[in-house]
């Protein structure tokens, strides 16, 4: 068991430090999340009570083309450079391999939906920024990052990777999506707890099952 | 654990078969290597050193027929077998945003090293000076002598070079060469697959040549001199 949790923790340590060196993940994310929110204000012709209802939509939205922008790039770069080998050679849990990735690929999409969520608060004059909502996020962005990790696996193997992964991603992460922002709306709205707790056990939920089947089907995925 | 002891060979492979898809690769294929044993595998490109590099390494999994590295047995038992197993590829299998020190204290974390081996391996390699430079910065040599420590970094007992010279300076080359034969003397197992046939023949105990997914020829490296392993492979290759 501590071989397993750290080799989770070097494998999340080494995309951490090798992103904070070069920066590519991040700044792609982030500029086009910046773009999207950008192309939204300028072209979201609606009465504010109609932009705040639409406003759960578009962060999802971003978080979801950002992330699977990030997702191609990471698992791409991983694959070509045959350092997924090296990491597949090594006396460990495959398990553990999948749970490192993940960190990473959660991280880099947690810090890109907050940048999302800074400029769609700041720019639509919205209170985004409510304890509940961290809840919404945290959830969301798991669910994401673990469907996406277990999709990018498979497609990185796949010819025409770069529109696999889109096409895999969307319908699968299509669940997590309608939850958050049925969340994300009812809170926003300062809807009762009753309303939005629902859709956050629903988060858990998927959560909870997609952790879970990579744990068992990762080895698999991996497997030449 | 290396080699049961009812058996002397570290690396056994019985009747090896790998097809992807319908196209076979490996067919049938038997090898054996006992302890201190160094075999140069020998072959055209696309007669299957890679293929069956890579099933040796748990890399990819046999369709059928037994691997047994170690007395662990392939694929049930492949992290056994990985724990024992040093790698080094045609490709530098390197973080290239990491230092070197960073990218070998990654992998000797994954295996388990201790933290001291890290300068050992470094300046085996001829590397200390560069510790601390990213590897993006090093030539291709360089990441290839890098590769290398990444191998020898937990100290194995089987070590598998698929073209290791790729990339290496005259220098680099001879610190190989040096390195090889001093695994062998340890009583580490090699298998290297190269088309130099010259140093194949001096750093091996034994030449296997690999001709459609089978050894064609299986021979003491001190039986030949350069001109009839030419004509050895020659006949069994081309």
């Amino acid at each position: 068991m501590r071989t397993f949790f750290n080799a989770v923790a070097a494998i999340a340590w080494k995309d951490l430090r090798a992103e904070f060196r070069s920066r590519q993940l991040i700044s792609a994310m982030a500029f086009f999340a910046l773009l999207a929110v950008l192309i939204f204000y300028f072209t979201l012709d609606a009465q504010r009570e109609a932009q705040l209802l639409a406003l759960p939509s578009i962060l999802w939205v971003i978080v979801v083309f950002a992330g699977t922008l990030g997702l191609n790039r990471s698992l791409a770069a991983e694959h070509d450079s045959g350092s997924l080998d090296a990491l597949l050679l090594a006396p460990i849990p495959r398990a553990s391999l999948f749970y490192g990735k993940l960190i990473g690929t959660w991280l880099f999409t947690l810090i890109v939906a907050i940048v999302a969520m800074f400029m769609l608060s700041l720019l639509f004059n919205a209170a985004l920024f409510l304890p509940q909502f961290w809840l919404v996020l945290l959830l969301g962005t798991i669910g994401f990052a673990t469907i996406g990790t277990l999709l990018g696996s498979i497609a990185v193997q796949a010819s025409g990777r770069e529109t696999t992964l889109p096409i895999l991603i969307v319908p699968v992460t299509l669940p997590i999506v309608m939850s958050a922002v049925r969340a994300t709306t009812a809170i926003l709205s300062n809807a009762p707890l009753v309303d939005w707790l629902p859709w956050l056990i629903t988060l858990a939920s998927i959560d909870a099952l997609f952790l879970a089947l990579a744990f068992v089907l990762f080895d698999f995925i991996v497997e030449e | 654990m290396i080699a049961s002891p009812a058996s002397p060979n570290v690396i056994e492979v019985r009747g090896l078969i790998k097809t992807f898809g319908l196209r076979p690769v490996l067919r049938g294929l038997d090898l054996s290597v006992v302890r201190g044993e160094c075999v140069a595998l020998l072959g055209a490109n696309g007669a299957g050193k890679t293929t069956l590099m890579r099933t040796l390494a748990a890399l990819s999994r046999p369709t059928a027929g037994t691997v047994t590295i170690g007395g662990w047995r392939l694929p049930d038992e492949a992290a056994a077998v990985r724990a024992q197993l040093g790698v080094v590829g045609h490709v530098p299998l390197l973080y290239t945003d990491l230092t070197a020190e960073e990218n070998l204290r990654f992998f000797a974390r994954l295996y388990g090293a201790a933290e001291s081996r890290i300068a050992i391996v470094l300046a085996r390699v001829g590397l200390s000076k560069r510790a601390r430079d990213r590897v993006g910065t090093f030539s291709r040599g360089m990441q290839q002598r890098l590769s290398i420590a990444r191998a020898i970094l937990h100290d194995p007992a089987v070590l598998l070079l698929d073209e290791p010279y790729t990339g290496l300076d005259v220098d680099g080359a001879a610190m190989l060469d040096t390195l090889i034969r001093d695994m062998r003397s340890d009583g580490r197992s090699l298998v290297m697959t190269s088309h130099d046939l010259e140093r194949s023949r001096t750093l091996s105990d034994r030449i296997a040549i690999l001709n459609r997914g089978v050894i064609a020829q299986s021979i003491a490296s001190d039986s030949l001199d350069s001109a009839a392993l030419a004509t050895l492979y020659k006949t069994n290759v081309l």
